[in-house]
């Protein structure tokens, strides 16, 4: 069993879920809220990863971060070392990769909120950061664990665009994906599928356990 | 302190609708009736500054809120108002205490916790504090609504229909809670109804909104009781509208006689500046006319005609019935009154309209 690349993936799909958290949720907010008419633009990027193969997404991301950019330039000048074929890069590359898995549930929730709600936080004196920190937050808070949760399986199990920016270096840029690949391209089936199972039965753990807590089956049904 | 509210608003929502309305209310309640679509709500919308208008100005005492003149405009966060939304708008996630201490995050604790004790208590809610507002029945939650409006000590209070869908002890109660609070604290208070038996169970002062602008303002016997417009007869229960034509008057009795149109029915209705020959529109209330199962005698009513029961409906308390007099009346009588008569279709029965219940209306 390949436990870096295990501990590699898992690290890079909680780094990722984080940064989208902080990302995503000021992104989602502009997003629900905006009242600019070229606000399809900006939800047409968003939602790209979506639809776009990861190899398109990878190749573009090697040339934005590559040696010759400007990103790249600026990367090296300021750390020392590139940034493709880095887990940092790995990391940059995910975040647009798994962007619409955060962005658009957040959205989603956002929208639901009554904005009478929202209204009558403002007539009682609420800034509007206090009005989404005290009212819109908590009342989206299914949509963030959701955002949260698909962005982190998601890039658990990315592959396209991990090989394609990160190649596949071991306990650098070798996550679990790719070591299965690896491993069935060197015959040892037996090996691929127990990292196979074992990605099998983390991903439904996490996503089980989310909508546990969202369900809340042990709850007792509120009377209306 | 006076505190009044001066406002003159234009806004404009769409091609057929501009909202253009000015008031100049004092402490109180203040009843703003209409219709829906009338402007209500965009009205109250404008003056908490959640609208903005085009052009006017909103003034409270001598704080100005909106000059479009003088490019002043405070956000609903600095206008010191109270807003009671007709879904309430009460914050689900939150306790009725933490819903209550929304508005008054800038006081200490101990000075919030008294007014938040002190404002529940007036309005009967102490013992709820700690349920959500999905635990409380519909009455207490609008209770809880005002209370959370209130607890900020505003300058103005604007309330959206924040009583419908209660039933009529409930809903005196609460206005009575909140007459009582008025009489502590003197702001003008706007209140927003649609139903006209709401309008002489609370007002001093009514305004009547149609198509965006003041059709009628007074007190409500005076715009309620003698309607000027047609509109405002239907919004104010009128049921009964007829045209007709003058075919006599008696300036001596202060009455006149008018024939109502595709009939030989004579009406005796009040003295107005209309020639004989002159059409005239009469409406009367449905619970105006009497209605008896023999032909009446010795009555000062002026007007009595025969005609036929056609149908009649069970609407709540009240029975409406149909009759045919030549011309088809509409009228309310209680179902014990329904029983006592022996009303059936087809039943011969006499109206009894008093020529005083009988109101004029512009054509």
């Amino acid at each position: 069993m390949d436990w870096t690349a295990i501990a590699l993936s898992v690290r890079l799909a909680t780094i990722v879920a984080l940064i989208l958290l902080v990302l995503g949720l000021p992104i989602a907010y502009w997003l629900t809220f905006s009242k600019w008419r070229g606000k399809f633009l900006v939800e047409g990027v968003v939602a790209l990863p979506l639809v776009l193969p990861p190899t398109v997404l990878g190749l573009y991301v090697l040339m934005a971060i590559g040696s010759q950019s400007p990103i790249g330039r600026a990367w090296t000048a300021w750390t020392g070392h590139g940034l493709a074929f880095t887990f940092e890069g790995l990391v940059l590359a995910s975040i647009l990769y798994s962007l619409p898995f955060a962005v658009q549930p957040f959205a989603s929730a956002f929208s639901q909120v009554d904005t009478t709600l929202l209204d009558a936080s403002a007539t009682l004196g609420a800034s509007r950061w206090r009005t989404f920190q005290r009212i819109v937050l908590p009342l989206s808070v299914e949509g963030i664990v959701t955002g949260l949760v698909l962005s982190f399986a998601h890039t658990l199990g990315e592959f396209g665009v991990v090989l394609m920016v990160g190649g596949n270096l071991p306990g650098i840029t070798r996550t679990v994906s790719i070591s299965i690949y690896d491993q069935v391209q060197a015959f040892q089936y037996g090996a691929a599928h127990k990292t196979a199972l074992l990605l099998l039965a983390f991903s439904f753990a996490v996503l089980a356990s989310v909508y546990a807590i969202l369900r809340k089956p042990w709850a007792v049904p509120a009377l209306s | 302190m006076s505190a009044r509210l001066t406002a003159s608003i234009r806004k404009r929502l769409s091609d057929h609708f501009t909202l253009d309305v000015a008031l100049d209310e004092a402490q109180g309640i203040t009843i703003v009736f209409g219709a829906s679509g009338s402007g209500k709500s965009t009205l109250l919308r404008c003056l908490s500054g959640l609208l903005t208008p085009e052009s006017g100005e909103v003034r409270v005492g001598a704080t100005t809120l909106f000059d479009s003149g003088r490019a002043i405009n405070l956000s609903p966060q600095h206008r010191n108002m109270g807003y009671v939304f007709q879904q309430l708008a009460l914050f689900p996630h939150m306790s009725v205490e933490r819903n209550m201490a929304y508005g008054v995050p800038h006081l200490t604790p101990p000075e919030r916790q008294k007014r938040i004790a002190s404002t529940a208590e007036r309005f009967g809610i102490a013992h709820l504090l700690a349920r959500k507002p999905g635990a409380i029945s519909g009455g207490e939650r609008q209770r809880v609504a005002l209370a959370r409006a209130l607890v900020s000590d505003p300058h103005l209070l604007l309330l959206d229909e924040p009583l419908s869908g209660l039933d009529h002890t409930t809903q005196s109660r609460i206005i009575d809670d909140l007459r009582a609070w008025n009489a502590a604290h003197d702001i003008p208070i706007l209140y927003v109804t649609h139903s006209h038996r709401e309008v002489f169970a609370l007002g001093e002062r009514v305004v009547v909104l149609e198509n965006g602008r003041v059709l009628a303002k007074g007190t409500p016997q005076e715009v309620m009781d003698a309607p000027a417009h047609e509109t405002l007869a239907q919004l104010a229960g009128f049921e009964n509208f007829f045209t007709g034509v003058v075919t006599g008057r008696r300036p001596d009795l202060g009455v006149m006689q008018c024939r109502l149109n595709g009939t030989t029915t004579e009406l005796e209705i009040p003295l107005a500046d209309i020639e004989v020959g002159a059409p005239v529109r009469v409406a009367i209330r449905a619970g105006d006319i009497l209605l008896a199962n023999q032909e009446p005698r010795g009555l000062s009513a002026r007007n009595v005609l025969p005609g036929t029961l056609v149908f009649t409906v069970q609407e709540g308390p009240t029975v409406v019935a149909r009759i045919d007099a030549g011309i088809f009346f509409t009228v309310h009588l209680t179902p014990g009154a329904m029983e006592t008569l022996h009303l059936r279709p087809q039943c011969p029965v006499w109206l009894v309209v008093k020529t005083h219940s009988c109101r004029l209306v512009a054509l």
